[in-house]
Parts: structure tokens; sequence; C-alpha cells
């Protein structure tokens, strides 16, 4: 008896200690990429300052200059456009369903959702070449007057956009459905209508929680790779409109790596490239989730 | 309608999805006096208020038949304008829910939405509507910091100064004072008392104790029905006769339910 006792105390232990080993992994995972970029990257801010690094837009790795800017510059137009695209029809599309539709439509809704989020990126990508580069560069760039291949920063936007909606959308319906509803109704007693009182008590309620929505979809439109540069058209020059080609940070980590290694301090350039990539969407995640953990304080 | 009578109830069904939440509810309560809504929790009394608000609305599951008349106007089947008829009435709900903004704001909230926006007429009704909710005093400096920042207790008062402040006929409260402590309770209460000379007051509770301390007239509610009402003298010192069925009927569920509130 006493044996088997001990043998089930060890195996509980033995147990505990694996659950105990795989939290640590995946907590410290964070971490080793994080310190494995930077040793990576090491040997060219050694050489050059990160400044320098930064704002210089000369791209010329076979003599030794390795300038982020263009790409810096690209990805920060293809997140902003996406974002300016995707944010309105959330918002809008997160209030009509959680204050106009039926209860049904919310439900028929978020497996549409879940759907749209799981669609591997490499189909969107596909999509965009078939669909959106043809419409840009037939329809859309004539209007402008330019002419364009389509393969533009406005259609890595518009398939960006579409693949952060679902993001973007799950959360705002959670936030929206937070607010509690004598809040409207206190509002309503007042003599407000409706939409006076989403106006200026919902969304004002609900604000920070809107903001790091659209913090969490420019976390996951900043590193989106595979997608954007399938339609971005990639070119290393600084864009001035959104009808140019533009080259993303997380497409230029993607597009050389494993090839052009054998010139000096490339793997080290997109190294410090990823390391960039990491350090933004990091910090994105980090104060859309202090915004949504306030905003929950607030509403409870 | 009768004279002295604000609100008519006739015979009201509310259904919630499958709940069939109120049943041919008919109620008279009657002007510038405190009615008392009483009744354990779930038994229709918060729904029954909130219909004669029409804040119904909101709920797409929620389907309302029968009449309510305020002024001789069935606000059920109106034409009139919903906000119109709703800043006849003020709203004080179980906890205070401040509107996201400063404490001037949100006592200006109704008086902009109804089109009034100088600001020196705000500046006298907003003091004017704070003095009389007793909260003036103690927020007269801090007019500009976010009404959450204030107690519990003060943001009720400042909710009931919010509600006055749209210059409403009726006053309805949903046990506004269960989120409180004893003595902002008390105030609560003895401001009810003072309103009811300009206001008539709907209050729902489950506390008999202040039904006894503030009611003149009294609904009392169990499972959806309507089971008893009259002025507050009589409900309590001298219930009235009835066929003896319905006393039988009436009395089990009369003492099953003091006992509940006397439990609370």
């Amino acid at each position: 008896m006493a044996r088997f006792r001990i043998g089930r105390h060890l195996r509980s232990r033995i147990h505990l200690v694996w659950m105990v080993v795989s939290l640590m992994i995946i907590l410290l995972l964070p971490f080793i990429l994080g310190i494995g970029l930077y040793v990576k990257s090491i040997l060219l801010l050694e050489e050059k300052s990160l400044w320098e690094l930064l704002f210089s837009s000369d791209w010329r790795p076979l003599s030794g200059n390795f300038g982020f800017l263009s790409f810096a510059i690209s990805s920060l137009w293809v997140t902003a456009l996406s974002l300016l695209i995707a944010g309105p029809i959330c918002l809008l599309t997160a209030i009509h369903l959680t204050h106009y539709a039926k209860k049904w439509v919310l439900q028929i809704m978020h497996p549409v959702i879940d759907i749209l989020a799981g669609i591997p990126s490499v189909i969107f990508g596909v999509w965009g070449i078939l669909v959106i580069v043809p419409f840009i560069s037939r329809y859309v760039a004539p209007i402008f007057g330019i002419e364009t291949s389509g393969y533009t920063i406005l259609t890595g936007s518009i398939v960006l956009a579409v693949m952060i909606i679902p993001f973007i959308l799950n959360i705002m319906i959670d936030v929206f459905k937070m607010i509690p509803d004598e809040l409207k109704e206190a509002s309503l007693s007042l003599g407000a209508s409706k939409w006076q009182t989403i106006k200026l008590v919902v969304i004002r309620k609900a604000f920070p929680g809107i903001i790091s929505a659209f913090g969490l979809g420019i976390s996951r439109a900043f590193g989106e790779t595979i997608a954007v540069l399938m339609v971005v058209g990639n070119v290393a020059k600084i864009p001035t409109g959104v009808f140019q080609a533009g080259y993303p940070l997380p497409a230029l980590i993607a597009n050389n790596y494993g090839e052009m290694l054998s010139i000096p301090m490339y793997d080290s350039a997109l190294m410090l490239a990823a390391l960039i990539l990491f350090c933004v969407v990091l910090i994105f995640n980090f104060l859309s989730r202090i915004l949504i953990m306030r905003s929950e304080k607030i509403t409870n | 309608m009768e004279k002295g009578v604000k609100i008519l109830v006739r015979d009201l069904n509310l259904h919630f999805g499958k709940n069939h939440v109120l049943k041919n509810v008919n109620v008279t309560i009657p002007e510038k006096k405190i009615t008392v809504i009483l009744g354990p929790s779930g038994c229709g009394k918060t729904t029954l208020m909130k219909t004669m608000n029409r804040l119904t609305d909101i709920y797409p599951d929620v389907k309302v038949s029968g009449n309510i008349f305020i002024n001789d106007e069935d606000i059920l089947n109106t034409q009139q304008d919903i906000t119109i008829l709703r800043q006849k009435m003020g709203l004080l709900s179980q906890r205070p829910y401040p509107l996201p903004m400063n404490i001037y704001n949100n006592v200006a909230y109704g008086l902009r939405i109804s089109g009034r926006r100088k600001k020196r007429y705000l500046d006298k009704r907003i003091e004017h509507y704070l003095t009389m909710a007793n909260l003036w005093d103690e927020v007269k400096d801090r007019l500009k910091e976010s009404a959450s920042r204030l107690s519990i207790g003060q943001q009720q008062r400042l909710c009931l100064a919010r509600g006055l402040a749209v210059d409403p006929e009726i006053i309805l409260a949903d046990e506004p004072t269960s989120a409180l402590d004893p003595i902002s309770s008390q105030a609560i209460e003895e401001k009810f008392v003072e309103l009811k000379k300009n206001y008539t007051i709907v209050l729902v509770t489950h506390i008999l104790r202040q039904a006894k301390r503030i009611a003149d007239h009294v609904v009392f509610m169990y499972l959806g029905e309507v089971i008893e009402q009259g002025p507050a003298d009589q409900i309590f010192n001298h219930p009235r006769k009835r066929s003896q069925n319905r006393i039988l009927k009436d009395c089990s569920i009369s003492i099953l339910h003091f006992a509940f509130c006397i439990l609370q």
C-alpha cells in the first residue's frame, strides 16, 4: 500500500513538473526569439548606428549600404491605408450588429468572421492577384489618370484590410457588447435618440476598446507577409503615392532570406529588419492590451 | 381619464422571447404622489416600469400589447416622437450609471439634446438641479472632473439631478437605493418625499420597510401579475374585503410575499 501511494505522489509530481516546463517554454519563447534576433543583428549594428540604418534609403547591399527607410515607409503606408479601409467598415458593422441587428444575425456573423480569420493568407494573395490587381490597373488608376501594373501600395492595403477585418471586428463586437444596457437606457430616458445615444455615449464609452482593436489590427497588418508580398510590387524605393509599388519589411525578409546570404552582412541586415518588426508588433500589442484592460476596468 | 390619475395601464402583456413576463397588468398611478411597486426579484416590476418609458423598445425580442395612458396619450400606440415622451420621465436605475463625461456635461446632456445650448443658461440650470439633488456643495469646485470619480451615493444623486434637468413630470426609480449605504439611501428617500410636491414618483422596490416609510400608493406584484393595489394605508393596515376565493388565493401569496420581503 505504502509503495503504491509513493508511486502515485511521484507520478502527480512528475506531471506537475511537465506542466510547469511547458508553461515556462511558452513564457520564454518571445524572449528567446528577441534575443536570437538581437544576437544576429548585432554584427551590423556594431558597424553602423541604428539611426543611420533607419533613416537612410540607400539600399545597396553589394557596397554594404543597408538603409531601411524605404521599407519602413512602405510598411507604414500599407498598414495605415489598410487600417483606414478596415477601421470604418469594422466600426459601422460592429455598431449595427450589436445595436440594430436581430440576434440571429450576430449568430450567423460569428462563424463567418471565424472562417474569414481562418483562411490561409496565401489564398488572399492569390485573390489579390486575380481580382484586385486588374481592378486597380484597369478601373481605379485610370480614374486618376495614372498608368500602373496594378501591383501597388493600394492593392496591398486592400488585401490586407480584408485580412485584418475579422480580427478588428471580433474585438469591437466584444467591446460594444460590454457597454451596459442601463447606460443606454439612461441616455434614452433623457430624450436622446438612438443614434445620439450611440454617438455621444456608446462610442465614447467604448473608445479605449475601439483604439485597442485598431492597435491589434495594426500589429497584425504590420507583420503580414505573403499576401502583401504577392500584390505590392516589391520595389526598393520610397513610395510617394498609393499607386506606386512598395516593399514592406516582412516582404523584404521573405524574398531575400536564404538567397542573398553570400553578400556580407546581408543576413545580419535581414535579422535587424526582423528585430524592428518584432519590436513594433510587440509594442502595439502591449499598448492595445493595456487599453483593453483599462476599458474593462472602467466598464466594470 | 379620472382626475388625479397620471398613468393608467390597461391590459398590459409583455413577452420576452417565450417568457410571458407581464400578465394582464392593470395599474392606476395617482398624480403627485409616491407610488411604490412592490414585489420579489424577478416579478416583472422593473419591466413594468421600463415599459412606461418605452425603454423596452431597445430589446428586439420584447413584444408588448395593451395600453399605457400618460396624460390621456396612449404611449404604446402613439405617433408622437418617443424621445419627447421619454423626456417627461426621469429615470433612476438600480446602480448609478453616470454618462462617460464630466459632472457638468452629465447634467447638461439632456438640456443640450433638447436644443438648449447657451452657456449662461446651462450654468444656471446645472447649479439649480445639482442643488436640488443636494449635490452642489460637494461638486461645485470639480464640475470638470469625470463623473465616475464620485462616490456611488454622489453618482446616484448626480443621476437624479440629470433626470430632473430635462424637467420631467414623472420620476421612475428602479430600486434606486439598493447599491447605496444607509445614509445615502435615507437622503434619496427624503428627497423623494420632498419632490412629490411637484412630481409623480414611481418607485420600484423589494424592501417592504422602504415602501411603508414613503409610499402613498402601493402596487403589489407577484410572478408578473398585479396582486393588489391601492392607497398605502389601506394596503398595509386595512386590507379590503373581497370574495372568499380571492382572499384565500391572495392571502397565501401575500403572506409568502411578505415573508420573502422581511427575510430580505
